[in-house]
């Protein structure tokens, strides 16, 4: 048995195939094709959930991804659980586990109900009164009782097991939407030859052939016609049909965002398929076939479970085979609801009486009316409903007043018409304009290729949306160069042409009254919160819409939003188009992070560099810290040390003995050309063509506005042919600044940049004693200081592997840095620890770096400097080219501001306390009893411990520093002000004698 | 997102492929260590922000390398069209530059 209200002979569910899914725990006895609100209404459960706000019972409103009431947590296990999930669009499957949200203790009792009763106290607005005062309670207090309270499904908490697949498609036509027009569109494309992908959200394509049965195409049964197209178009080679796929970002030049839910239907998915795929198509024309949704009436208590749309009770009834209630009213401004009231009618149940707002319905359906006996009340309107978890009984009166009659009902479907999805239209940029005749919004200017068609495009009549989806799919077809095939021909005959409609509240939720009229079921906004809002001063919809919240749910107002502006309308007595809509946006219902992410998270999320000796680091204990993606050797604790004991025993080390130290990651340049030095006296400060072959020289580039953007150590190679490094970070900025210039401004340069950063590993070798270590693995190169002196470079030889070999220093130490290709970097680092360890020497990271060049005053951009420091500011100026004509920057230096005295210039800091150690970043002052706000001069830039100086250093940017020189300032903090001394930046080896030890 | 056209590699590819360069035709002063104060505010500070056409530079930067200029609509997005680096400043039919109409306040600077 799959439920007591499933009609032997109806819908097009095959009985013997079921599958078992539990409900609050409870069993629910479902069929194969079933969505949980099909199941759970054959099995005569309508409360299905607790609203936001007030927390009122709620149940299905719909039978499609418009439900703003029917939330529910959907689960396999633990960690597959997804909050949030719209009933009538989840396909049960055999073991699913079902959970209703927002309530506490169960459904059918919850607490929170007596929001309800205290609802005068969370009017339009509340959030923004109440809970002003006092501050600090917003964030401990207000914040977490309101998201408690006031809540959808809770998010899951363990890591999601599945996985997600993105692909990248092309066609020529993309068709959204697979009803009678979008079929009738993909069909015409296809015979034209065109490459076509139809996506329709649904699990069968069909649409509103899903319920109507009066449909014929071509003489067949409309849904049978619909899967016959669907089966034709699958089997084209040029078209791709993807249903379970919904159309949710419409974006710049035709790109087009599709997830395809491929699991969550499956009892047992296979492993190997991606729960959800996503789709980022680039067509080159789109049909949009996305139909229109039925909205509901506005009136008093209109959201007690068993009240739902018209249409949603055909498809119900049609599709699952499943009659919503036994005696069944209807509330309708629209002729549509009318055919459900017909087909509910032939299939038994009892239709207690049609009400209609109108004096004057269609004659079609009220004679089809009267001639099944069902009671029409024309002129009348449901003016409030009874029943506590279910609807139980309307209370119908005569517009205009005159005694209410209450009938009973177990179920009442509503229709105030349709409004047309213009959603994917208007993400395009489109803009509606509005058809006052049949007051909708309607497809205007069009801003992408794109056409609309079928009731998105408000064309009515069956006849007339097939003939205008082929032309358009023909069109499309042509547009896009296929000359394939002759005119597709369809005749489509239905029952009833449909007349009516309304937007706003109906009666007895007019203007004065205080009932609940819901607008927007999702986030509890009646029809009176919108008229507060306009009478507290919101008159632009906008703000209506924020001060509400009308529209703002997960369902994105598809119900509600042309109520909402019909009644700001009226209050404002201003037309609609005067008064606009909202503005529609991506996505078109929710996705979900993983589609969207698909395989970019953990490792895959950022991807890490490593260097070629990063193995030998982690097998020796380095700690690694992320700079940029790469991933380097910090310190290298031996057993025992703390991060502060390893880095002063590793600065002791290099300056005793000597150091290892990975500095691969430095950017790194190939320049090459007969035109090279030139390029680089453009690029940098200094001057290229003085430097011989062999030499190596210390640049600084700077932008165009005199500010320093990066610097490092080139080697001249030879004539025409330089090998320039770059910082760590700095490396893709510079070459692409590089190239700008090169390509731009200087394109008579005969230059060539080539990216080496991955092709040479290098490894540093600093302290007195790197010559000794190295030497012995030397082919080629004279090792004494005359022949290879500080700032060298020579090739050759290095363990039998070709080198580029540095005689270069970031520590003042005479130091090397071995450049060999990378796929030898850690069998030549292993050469050199084999030599290194027995001599005394460490492997140092990245922190002792920093601590060893800042005891030299060497500056680290982007950390000494930030943007607005000169190379005059970082006591660079002999770096500066004094004869040049021209380099990038050499205007901007000369900007009066950058030239002004009192500049904030770099320099060091001795704290008065020698065993204090200054936080970076702290500010600094002249006069520490000053009242706030104080005038702050600067701030710390670099601050370490120098275990070889025997006390704190520090580097700091301060306004007029260098005049500062032996000056007491003072750096204040929240617990102490700390006093220091102005210091040029040199703390060991003034003289610089070490270097060329 | 925005499919462009590389005028070197001759295809339209997505923008994933491309980062755009600011705006295009603001050639660097050949004299630019005498320019004055305006002219250097003119060259390196100051940009209209046009309500429609634009002249903008992009780079194929995952694709050829190369910088390219292309015309593009600033409210619909549309590119008029790509071309090549150094070429002049094209005109695009049936669409007056908003730049246009202030061509002429910088000294050499453009």
């Amino acid at each position: 048995m799959s439920g007591a209200n499933r009609i032997a002979g109806q819908g097009r569910l095959t009985p013997a195939k079921t599958a078992r899914f539990t409900f609050d725990g409870k069993a629910i006895d479902a069929l194969e094709g079933d969505t949980v609100a099909s199941a759970l209404l054959a099995n005569g459960v309508h409360l299905v959930g607790r609203s936001f706000k007030y927390h009122r019972p709620r149940g299905i409103l719909s039978a499609g991804p418009e439900e703003p009431n029917a939330l529910i947590d959907v689960s396999r296990d633990a960690a597959r659980r997804q909050p949030n999930v719209r009933a009538p669009v989840q396909e049960v499957f055999d073991g699913m586990k079902v959970a209703s949200q927002n309530r506490w203790p169960s459904l059918a009792f919850d607490i929170g109900g007596v929001n309800n009763l205290m609802s005068p106290f969370f009017a339009a607005g509340f959030y923004y009164k109440t809970f002003m005062w006092p501050k600090a309670a917003w964030e401990k207090v207000y914040e977490p009782f309101i998201r408690k309270a006031a809540g959808l499904g809770v998010a899951p908490t363990e890591e999601d097991p599945d996985h997600y697949a993105n692909r990248y498609a092309y066609c020529d036509v993309l068709v959204a939407g697979a009803g009678v027009a979008g079929l009738s569109a993909a069909l015409a494309a296809a015979e034209a030859g065109a490459r076509v992908i139809l996506v329709d959200e649904q699990p069968e394509v069909g649409g509103a052939l899903h319920y109507d049965l009066s449909v014929k195409i071509d003489g067949q049964n409309g849904y049978d016609w619909a899967q016959a197209t669907a089966a034709k178009l699958k089997a084209m080679e040029n078209v791709t049909v993807l249903t379970r796929t919904t159309a949710f970002g419409y974006y710049n030049h035709n790109f087009v965002g599709l997830v395809e839910r491929v699991t969550d239907h499956l009892a047992k998915p296979d492993k190997k398929l991606p729960r959800e795929r996503l789709w980022q198509v680039r067509a080159k024309r789109v049909v949009l076939a996305t139909g229109s949704i039925e909205r509901h009436m506005v009136f008093a208590n209109n959201d007690r479970p068993g009240i739902m749309l018209a249409s949603a009770a055909r498809t119900y009834l049609n599709h699952f085979g499943v009659a919503v209630g036994r005696k069944v009213g209807v509330y309708t401004a629209s002729d549509s609801a009318y055919e459900a009231a017909f087909d509910l009618k032939r299939a038994g149940v009892t239709i207690a009486a049609i009400v209609d707002n109108r004096e004057k319905p269609g004659d079609a359906v009220l004679t089809e009316a009267r001639k099944l006996g069902i009671e029409v009340l024309t002129g009348h309107s449901v003016i409030d409903t009874k029943g506590k978890l279910r609807v139980s009984a309307i209370s119908v009166a005569r517009n205009g007043g005159g005694s209410a009659r209450s009938i009973a009902v177990d179920a009442l479907l509503m229709s105030a018409g349709w409004t047309p999805s213009v959603h994917l239209f208007s993400q395009s940029r489109g803009k509606v304009a509005y058809d006052a005749a049949s007051g909708r919004f309607l497809p205007g200017t069009y801003a992408q290729d794109c056409l609309s068609v079928g009731s998105c495009n408000g064309t009515d009549g069956l006849q007339a949306t097939i003939e205008e989806s082929l032309a358009a799919g023909e069109l499309m077809a042509r547009a896009t160069g296929n000359e394939g095939g002759g005119k597709v021909e369809l005749r489509g005959e239905n029952a009833f042409e449909w007349t009516g409609g309304m937007a706003g509240a109906g009666e007895g939720a007019g203007a004065d009254t205080t009932v609940k009229a819901f607008v927007d079921f999702q986030n509890d906004v009646c029809a009176k919160d919108i008229r507060l809002a306009v009478r507290e001063g919101m008159h632009s919809i906008e703000h209506i819409k924020r001060f509400t919240t009308n529209g703002m749910a997960t369902d994105q107002g598809k119900l509600s939003n042309i109520h909402g502006l019909a009644i700001a309308s009226e209050v404002l007595n201003r037309e609609i188009p005067k008064i606009g809509l909202t503005t529609f946006r991506a996505p078109y219902t929710p996705v979900t992070f993983g589609a969207l992410i698909s395989h970019s998270r953990g490792e895959l999320f950022d991807p890490a560099r490593k260097t070629p000796m990063h193995a030998w680091e982690e097998a020796h204990g380095a700690v690694f810290e992320d700079v940029g993606n790469w991933k380097r050797a910090w310190y290298y604790p031996r057993s025992g040390e703390t991060m502060h004991d390893a880095v002063n025993r590793e600065c002791r080390t290099v300056r005793n003995a000597a150091g290892l130290f990975d500095a691969s990651t430095l950017g790194k340049i190939e320049v090459v050309g007969p035109d090279a030095a030139e390029f680089l006296n453009l690029m940098y400060t200094n001057a290229w063509d003085t430097l011989k072959p062999g030499r190596c020289r210390y640049g600084i580039m700077l932008r165009e506005d005199g500010f320093v953007y990066d610097d490092g150590v080139v080697g001249r190679l030879a004539e025409d042919r330089f090998h320039v490094t770059t910082t760590t970070g700095g490396a893709p900025r510079v070459m692409n600044h590089m190239e700008d210039y090169l390509q731009t401004e200087f394109p008579h340069l005969k230059v060539w940049l080539t990216s080496t950063t991955e092709q040479w590993a290098v490894i540093a070798v600093q302290g007195p004693k790197a010559r000794e270590i190295l030497e012995p693995l030397v082919e080629g190169i004279d090792m004494s200081n005359d022949a290879f002196p500080h700032m060298s470079v020579r090739e050759g030889k290095f363990c039998g592997v070709p080198t580029r070999l540095f005689r270069m220093s970031f520590t003042g130490e005479a130091g090397y840095e071995v450049n060999v290709p990378a796929d030898y970097g850690q069998a030549v680092w292993e050469a050199i620890w084999a030599r290194a360890e027995p001599l005394g020497a460490c492997a140092y990271g990245t922190e002792t770096m920093h601590v060893l060049r800042a005891e030299k005053g060497y500056i680290i951009v982007g950390q000494d400097t930030d943007g607005t420091v000169t190379p005059h500011d970082a006591s660079l100026s002999w770096a500066v080219s004094k004869k040049k004509t021209d380099f990038v920057g050499i205007r901007g230096l000369k900007r009066p501001d950058l030239v002004k005295e009192g500049r904030k210039q770099l320099v060091g800091l001795l704290t008065k306390d020698p065993n204090v150690v200054l936080e970076e970043g702290a500010q600094i002052v002249a006069d520490p009893n000053e009242p706030k706000p104080m005038k702050m001069l600067g701030h710390v830039t670099s601050s370490y411990w120098s275990e070889n100086c025997g006390r704190s250093i520090a580097m700091a940017l301060v306004a007029g520093g260098q005049a500062r020189l032996g000056q007491t300032l003072y750096v204040p903090m929240p617990d102490r002000t700390i006093a220091v001394e102005v210091s040029d930046m040199v703390f060991v080896d003034k003289e610089g004698g070490r270097l060329n030890g | 997102m925005l499919l462009i056209y590389c005028p070197y590699c001759e295809e339209e590819r997505s923008e994933l492929e491309f980062r755009h360069g600011g705006d295009a035709h603001i050639a660097r002063p050949t004299n630019m260590a005498d320019i004055t104060d305006e002219e250097f505010q003119e060259f390196f500070f100051l940009r209209d922000n046009p309500k429609g056409l634009i002249f903008e530079r992009w780079r194929h930067i995952h694709g050829c390398g190369r910088f390219f200029n292309a015309a593009r609509d600033t409210v619909s997005d549309k590119f008029y069209m790509s071309y090549k680096a150094g070429q002049p400043k094209p005109d695009v039919p049936g669409v007056t530059s908003a730049a246009a109409t202030n061509e002429n306040t910088g000294g050499n600077a453009k």
